[in-house]
């Protein structure tokens, strides 16, 4: 199902009725909103008091709150791909995983998540170099590959696991992995700021050492140390800035002597 | 979704009969500029006069009616230009066209899908469409895609500048052997004109190199540019091709490569008798950059025009820049490589396989870029600086300048110096101070217009059922709801776009497929090919070529030829050659 209509924006200054209204389409067949689910809710309002609350399985509903600027959804439960793409402000929380793309072309906003996503977490869309440029996406659980592809601002937090690419083609930004990362993190990156807390199998070799740091600072918050500070991807010219862990990364200490 | 493959299929459509009455109609080819009078069509043409009582009659009053327009050069069809859609998911994104009762869904922008490339030409009036590449060994895919792309007759030149057995006969002085030979390749790939791209400089690409100028050998094969635009040139001569060599020269896109072009179009200045040009140089924009290198870009536009203006072998096309985000692709991987390199941007290579080359680099054109302002520059000082509209086109290379929608645009700037210094507002400073567009007061009369985008280019094409409204021309046919006598294109020139972007109707083969800038009839368009008749039977030229096919090629020799059933609505234009 392909639900843009979901949105504070959309139903803003909405009665139920006309939000039950509201088009949707599944498959190849448009349906009214209301016929797939049970609406409740008070009077309208202007789209930054609108909150909405998703209750139920979603994890084939596509594109809630697209483009939102404003208001807050909460889904209790899982949410399908795209979830928040291209959206300019507001809040998305969600209790369950999401797909694919949450926040992808975002540009504003707070995206979490306490469980799962799927790949490209704040990423372009296929194809475009126009990945996430602001906001926030906070994902508690693992994350796919790609996370943060074509990044050019703003800061993905990720507090489980990454897989493999993580901040591929990265411009500019910051993401933020608590966990273990799979290999090729950072690759074509050209600027931005990946910080690794935990594991990382290798590091690609068109990266350089470039020093020890004791901590790393992210949007102002201090992550303690201490770190190896990686600059590349060297095969683009890219000054981008990848920070891995030392104390868990032994098996990273021979770059120790390039310093 | 059924529908007719053609007009003829449709039982009846032969008797249908409309009267366009109360028009001003524009016919340049046969001298009406302006005129009120009542066009008669019957049976898919043309004609003296049909029965009033049962015709359909359309009611043009306060609008302009001229023939369908006639696109001599855009890509959009084939191997390359499939690639070019598999690479840009992001284009197709922002432009999506849903079904309708009547068409297809789709998406563009600037590499729409078959259905939405034929479905937008119509929309704007234009019935015949070239595509300009092929190369030769895909054409079947070339067809199968300009099978799908309705509403448009169409054709398509294979890729003869750069292949082995045209370079080897042109190097050993066998012009008769080249000449059956292109024949045979034209019958083969249900082709239309001899294509030239970079002539010499593809085959070197395949070894990662290039030709420097017409008069730089091609490696391996002790050939020059010249050699071959001439050997071609002579070749199209002998056959008596409707349309004459096609050619993308060489260096194209490089600072300092109007001298190229000039060279280009001066190496077969002596091969005109007067009559019928004997070249066209397609996007001359590309090739008309003056200046060392991007730094001192410069238009080369004052000193081709100059030459163009003295000269009758040669007819140009603009390849005109509209400030936009587009794909370039052209059979030119050399070109394409620099392009990458300048861009940074996602590119592929291919073809290089086949006959040919081929690069696409998806691309943004910038108002405020100096090199991108100073080509938005230069092709229209070329459309404007050459006074005889009947050597220059409008074209964008489409999608290498911008999408062919943007057409109408480019008609505005063409018609009005204020539209034109509207933009020269917005663009960059230095362009706008080298820009020679300031200091040109001409502007182009519907009339002209008319030329550039229709009668102009069917001419040049040796199209002799198009571009015009003569009794027993294809009644291809647009209407465009814009009042000569009220509206001064000048001043009004956002009326003039606004009504070519949306034909107030369209009539192809006689019946109307377009009304108001919708679809209302869906067809499908004939395929034009030309059936290059030999006046001897060319036995030596085919057993050398099962000889290779035998040794070099994966394609069996029987199954590289099109039949002529593949096409779904083929349209063979038979003609004599001298060998």
């Amino acid at each position: 199902m392909e639900a843009e209509c979901v949105t504070p924006n959309a139903f803003a200054e909405k009665s139920m009725g006309e939000i039950g209204s509201l088009q949707i389409w599944e498959g190849n067949r448009k349906r009214a909103l209301g016929e797939l689910f049970q609406i409740e809710g008070e009077e309208s309002s202007p789209p930054e008091k609108v909150s909405i609350h998703l209750i139920g399985d979603l994890g084939k509903v596509r594109r809630i709150g697209a483009g939102m600027s404003a208001g807050e959804i909460a889904v209790t439960g899982d949410v399908g791909m795209h979830l928040g793409e291209g959206m300019k402000g507001g809040t998305i929380r969600v209790t369950g995983n999401a797909g694919s793309w949450v926040g992808s072309m975002m540009k504003g906003g707070l995206i979490e998540i306490e469980g799962n996503a799927g790949d490209y977490v704040g990423a372009a869309y296929r194809g475009s170099t126009k990945g996430m440029r602001g906001g926030i996406i906070i994902i508690h659980g693992d994350v796919g590959n790609e996370a943060g592809c074509f990044m050019r601002n703003g800061l993905i937090k990720i507090l489980g696991n990454a897989g493999q690419f993580a901040g591929v083609h990265m411009r500019e930004g910051t993401i933020y992995i608590q966990g273990d990362a799979e290999a090729r993190a950072g690759a074509q990156m050209l600027g931005g700021k990946i910080v690794i807390g935990d594991y990382i199998p290798s590091i690609l070799p068109t990266f350089t050492i470039d020093s020890i740091r004791p901590n790393v600072k992210l949007n102002g918050e201090k992550v303690e140390g201490p770190f190896y500070r990686f600059i590349g991807d060297l095969a683009d010219q890219g000054e981008g800035k990848l920070f891995v862990s030392k104390t868990k990364n032994q098996h990273l200490n021979f770059y120790e002597k390039y310093l | 979704m059924d529908y007719p493959r053609s007009s003829e299929d449709k039982e009846g459509s032969g008797k249908l009969s409309l009267l366009i009455s109360n028009g001003f109609v524009y016919d340049p080819l046969n001298g009406i500029d302006g005129e009120r009078i009542s066009l008669c069509v019957k049976g898919g043409k043309v004609v003296e006069d049909v029965d009033e009582r049962k015709a359909k009659v359309i009611d043009a009053s306060g609008m302009v009616v001229m023939p369908g327009g006639v696109d001599i050069h855009c890509h959009i069809a084939g191997a390359e230009v499939n690639t070019g859609r598999l690479l840009r998911p992001e284009d197709h994104v922002k432009d999506v066209e849903a079904k309708t009762a009547l068409t297809r869904s789709g998406v563009g922008y600037s590499v729409p899908s078959t259905f939405t490339t034929g479905y937008r030409y119509a929309r704007m009036g234009y019935t015949t469409v070239m595509n300009p590449s092929m190369p030769p060994l895909k054409a079947r895919h070339t067809h199968e895609e300009l099978n799908d792309t309705p509403m448009v007759d169409k054709a398509t030149y294979p890729l003869l500048g750069d292949w082995w057995f045209v370079l080897e006969y042109l190097r050993d002085g066998k012009l008769e052997e080249c000449a059956t030979h292109v024949a045979w390749m034209i019958r083969a790939t249900k082709g239309y004109a001899i294509k030239l791209v970079n002539p010499g400089g593809l085959e070197a690409w395949g070894f990662g190199r290039n030709v420097r100028d017409i008069n730089d050998p091609v490696p391996n094969f002790n050939i020059t540019p010249k050699e071959i635009i001439r050997g071609l040139c002579r070749v199209n001569q002998l056959l008596h091709l409707p349309h004459t060599i096609h050619v993308h020269t060489n260096n194209l896109g490089k600072p300092g490569n109007y001298v190229t072009a000039l060279e280009t179009m001066r190496c077969v200045e002596n091969m005109f008798s007067g009559g019928h040009p004997v070249i066209h140089v397609t996007h001359c924009q590309f090739s008309a950059f003056k200046g060392s290198d991007w730094k001192t870009l410069r238009s080369g536009a004052e000193e081709i025009a100059k030459y163009v203006n003295r000269h009758n072998h040669v007819t140009l096309d603009m390849g005109q820049v509209v400030f936009t985000d587009t794909t370039t692709m052209t059979a030119d991987g050399p070109f394409q490589f620099i392009l990458y390199q300048l861009s940074g941007n996602k590119w592929v290579n291919r073809d290089v396989e086949t006959e040919t080359s081929a690069g696409i680099v998806p691309f943004r054109y910038r108002r405020k870029s100096y090199v991108h302002a100073t080509q938005w520059s230069i092709g229209l000082e070329l459309a404007l600086l050459i006074k005889d509209p009947w050597k220059i086109f409008l074209t964008t290379d489409h999608p290498n300048a911008a999408p062919f929608t943007t057409y109408p645009r480019i008609i505005s700037w063409l018609m009005s110096r204020r539209a034109r210094e509207r933009t020269l507002k917005k663009i960059s400073k230095r362009a706008r101070h080298n820009s020679l567009l300031p200091s040109i007061n001409r502007e182009y009369s519907l009339y002209d217009v008319v030329i550039a985008t229709r009668a102009g280019t069917a001419k040049a094409l040796g199209l002799k059922q198009k571009g015009h409204l003569g009794t027993g021309a294809d009644a291809d046919i647009a209407v465009y709801n814009v009042n000569p006598e009220k509206i001064d294109p000048s001043k009004g020139y956002k009326t003039v776009r606004r009504a070519f972007q949306r034909a107030a109707y369209t009539i192809k083969g006689g019946e109307i497929v377009v009304k108001d800038g919708e679809i209302v009839k869906p067809t499908a368009g004939r395929t034009l090919w030309v059936d290059v008749r030999l006046s001897s039977n060319p036995r030596m030229v085919d057993a050398d070529l099962k000889r290779r096919f035998r040794n070099y090629w994966t394609v069996e020799y029987e199954n590289y030829p099109i039949p002529e059933n593949y096409l779904h609505a083929p349209s063979p234009i038979p003609v004599k050659a001298e060998v």
